[in-house]
């Protein structure tokens, strides 16, 4: 056979080879993710809650502001039994609270906060605790050490108190909350990250690369971060439950979110105050609550099952 | 394990003096102070009652008064609770945090360990199906949801039985009687249970397909002392090392449930406190609770020592 024919032939595989539809890591837990039914529903209803959330308050008839004096703590019209004082009528689909405002407006307000609160922080969480894992993991060493200690130090330390001292002294800064609550959640996130480094770190295309001459940081960011990114998805959407949790503990204990803007967690907190005159204001938060929290839940539950090599 | 603990109590000295000054410093950094009031006092007044709690002086200056006085275990007087000391305050809440946290701790333990081993000896089968799902709703429903829902049912709208109503009372301490106990109790525990039994039955499903599980089955052991007195013991570690995060969630839970239902315990004289800004009630109660995490934290670390022979006092 010609030289030329070889050549030929190998041009040949080589793009063959291109047109074979790789199996990435991402595209086969995406696969597994679709295939588990809890999962699936929960993102579903999930994106349903945000979408209702983000949409309807625009074309809904009743502000979140907006006082009816004439329906205070009405219940909703379908409301069975009849121990409610008063029918709201109307769009009031959940009736109304002790002010007399729509209360389902309001629980969509609460979802818009709950949830942002629930992404913000927890993206401020993971861009401190990815950088401080991956940076004590990769160095190594005396670095590491002290690195490390520090965070089983910050362990230790009753961190809601810290964040409750911080939202009284700083007066309840909408801003403040999400850096506050970030910054207690970054702790395991640095732990899991500078585990995973330290095995990542051992690898042959780490060496390579340096070998071609990049920098640390670098190496960091383009080699090591996107080799333990798994994990620390499903870590995240564990952790976004746990601040929206966060800051309704906050919220219901009057200091978080202040009125008239609100969250599940003041909703909850009022409802708790009318629970005896007028139980949907505290059922329908509380619901809508439980709801999101369980599908966080399960879509964690499930991306670790699709992203466990283990199991293939 | 004597050398073992007194080291640990002396490494906890660092922490305890970090949470002080972390909290007494962003507490008086703060801008306003717990004598800001509505109405304005005269000048020659107020600065007599900022030198009488010595607020005039340099921020360092308290810190190390405050120091100083702690050392001869003197909290303070509150700012705002008028003729009581913290150490008053805290003699009284105290006692019935810790009835309170105890009692769901153990309730939370005992349980959450019965629940996790029921589930495990019935893998895959409804009962096993109907305790995971139930730990489930435990993990992710809120105390303060809980807290309130089922102070409605129960303190409320009470159940009906046979013709007998029963209620619980849906607020108040009462001198710690056992009726006023009970919802409390339960809210505390529930998230507890939830994940001491999740815990328990991933262990124990590991510990009961090993290899000594097998031989003390084969050489004839009935089941419930293979389940009881070997495998119970190997699939409690995790258990043990859960005990130090459960007893800062119980702690976090304290402050809702003795809000919620009106429990005179420190966990509600933090949140009071912090709203209030009296600087030396807040201060004390957090002094108090991090004592006690780091105290069980080393029970815990001696317990597992203790329970697994290959975890040596280092």
């Amino acid at each position: 056979m010609s030289a030329s024919g070889i050549v030929a032939r190998n041009t040949e595989v080589i793009e063959r080879a291109f047109d074979i539809e790789g199996r990435s890591l991402w595209t086969d837990a995406r696969r597994r993710l679709v295939k588990n039914r809890a999962a699936l529903a929960s993102i579903i209803v999930l994106s349903v809650i945000a979408l209702v959330a983000i949409v309807v308050p625009f074309f809904w008839p009743y502000g979140y502001a907006d006082i009816d004096y004439a329906n205070i703590a009405c219940a909703p019209d379908w409301w069975p039994g009849g121990d409610a004082a008063c029918f709201a009528g109307g769009w009031h689909i959940f009736g109304m609270d002790q002010n007399g405002r729509d209360l389902f407006v309001r629980v969509l307000y609460g979802a818009r906060v709950s949830l942002s609160v629930g992404v913000v922080a927890t993206l401020v969480s993971l861009l401190i605790g990815v950088t401080y894992g991956a940076v004590a993991g990769f160095v190594g060493g005396r670095v590491d050490e002290l690195m490390m200690r520090l965070v089983d130090v910050l362990y230790s330390l009753p961190f809601i108190f810290f964040v409750i001292i911080l939202m009284v002294v700083f007066n309840q800064n909408f801003f403040l909350l999400f850096v506050a609550i970030g910054a207690v959640e970054w702790l395991t996130m640095a732990r899991i990250v500078r585990g995973q480094t330290l095995s990542t770190k051992q690898k042959e295309f780490i060496e390579a690369a340096r070998a071609a001459g990049l920098g640390t940081f670098a190496t960091i960011r383009r080699h090591v971060i996107p080799n333990v990114l798994g994990p620390v998805v499903v870590y995240v959407t564990l952790t976004i439950p746990t601040v929206i949790l966060a800051e309704s503990f906050l919220s219901f204990l009057g200091l978080g979110i202040q009125d008239p803007l609100t969250s599940w967690g003041v909703l909850i907190a009022d409802g708790k105050d009318h629970m005896e005159t007028a139980p949907w204001m505290l059922i329908f938060p509380a619901l809508f609550m439980a709801v999101t929290l369980f599908c966080f839940n399960f879509i964690g539950d499930g991306l670790r099952d699709a992203l466990d090599p283990k199991d293939r | 394990m004597w050398p073992y603990a007194i080291r640990r109590v002396l490494g906890a000295i660092p922490t305890l003096l970090i949470i002080i000054a972390l909290t007494f410093f962003m507490m008086h950094i703060a801008p306003g102070g717990p004598f800001d009031a509505q109405r304005h006092l005269p000048p020659e007044i107020e600065h007599n009652i900022r030198a009488a709690y010595n607020l005039d002086k340099p921020v360092w200056e308290q810190f190390l008064i405050y120091l100083g006085r702690l050392m001869h275990g003197d909290l303070g007087p509150s700012f705002k609770n008028h003729d009581f000391t913290v150490s008053q305050l805290i003699e009284v809440g105290l006692p019935v945090s810790a009835k309170l946290g105890i009692s769901a701790i153990l309730l939370a333990i005992a349980l959450g360990i019965s629940l996790g081993t029921i589930a495990a000896l019935n893998q895959n089968k409804a009962t096993d199906y109907g305790v995971m799902g139930l730990a489930m709703i435990g993990i992710t429903i809120p105390t303060f949801v809980t807290a309130p829902v089922l102070a409605l049912i129960f303190g409320i709208y009470g159940l009906h039985f046979f013709g007998h109503d029963f209620y619980l009372p849906a607020g108040g301490w009462n001198g710690g009687a056992l009726a006023n106990m009970i919802l409390p109790i339960t809210v505390l525990a529930l998230p507890q249970v939830a994940i001491i039994s999740r815990l328990v039955r991933g262990s124990m499903v590991e510990v009961l397909r090993s290899n000594y599980v097998r031989t003390a089955r084969a050489k004839g052991l009935p089941n419930h002392t293979v389940i009881l007195r070997h495998a119970l013991r190997a699939a409690l570690l995790p258990v043990v090392s859960y005990l130090g995060p459960a007893i800062a969630g119980l702690l976090t839970g304290s402050l809702i449930v003795e809000t919620i239902f009106g429990i005179p315990g420190i966990g509600r004289y933090f949140v009071e406190g912090a709203i209030n800004r009296d600087y030396t009630l807040v201060m004390g109660v957090v002094i108090c609770y991090a004592a006690f995490v780091i105290f069980l934290n080393l029970i815990a670390d001696i317990l597992y020592a203790l329970l697994d022979p290959r975890v040596r006092f280092a």
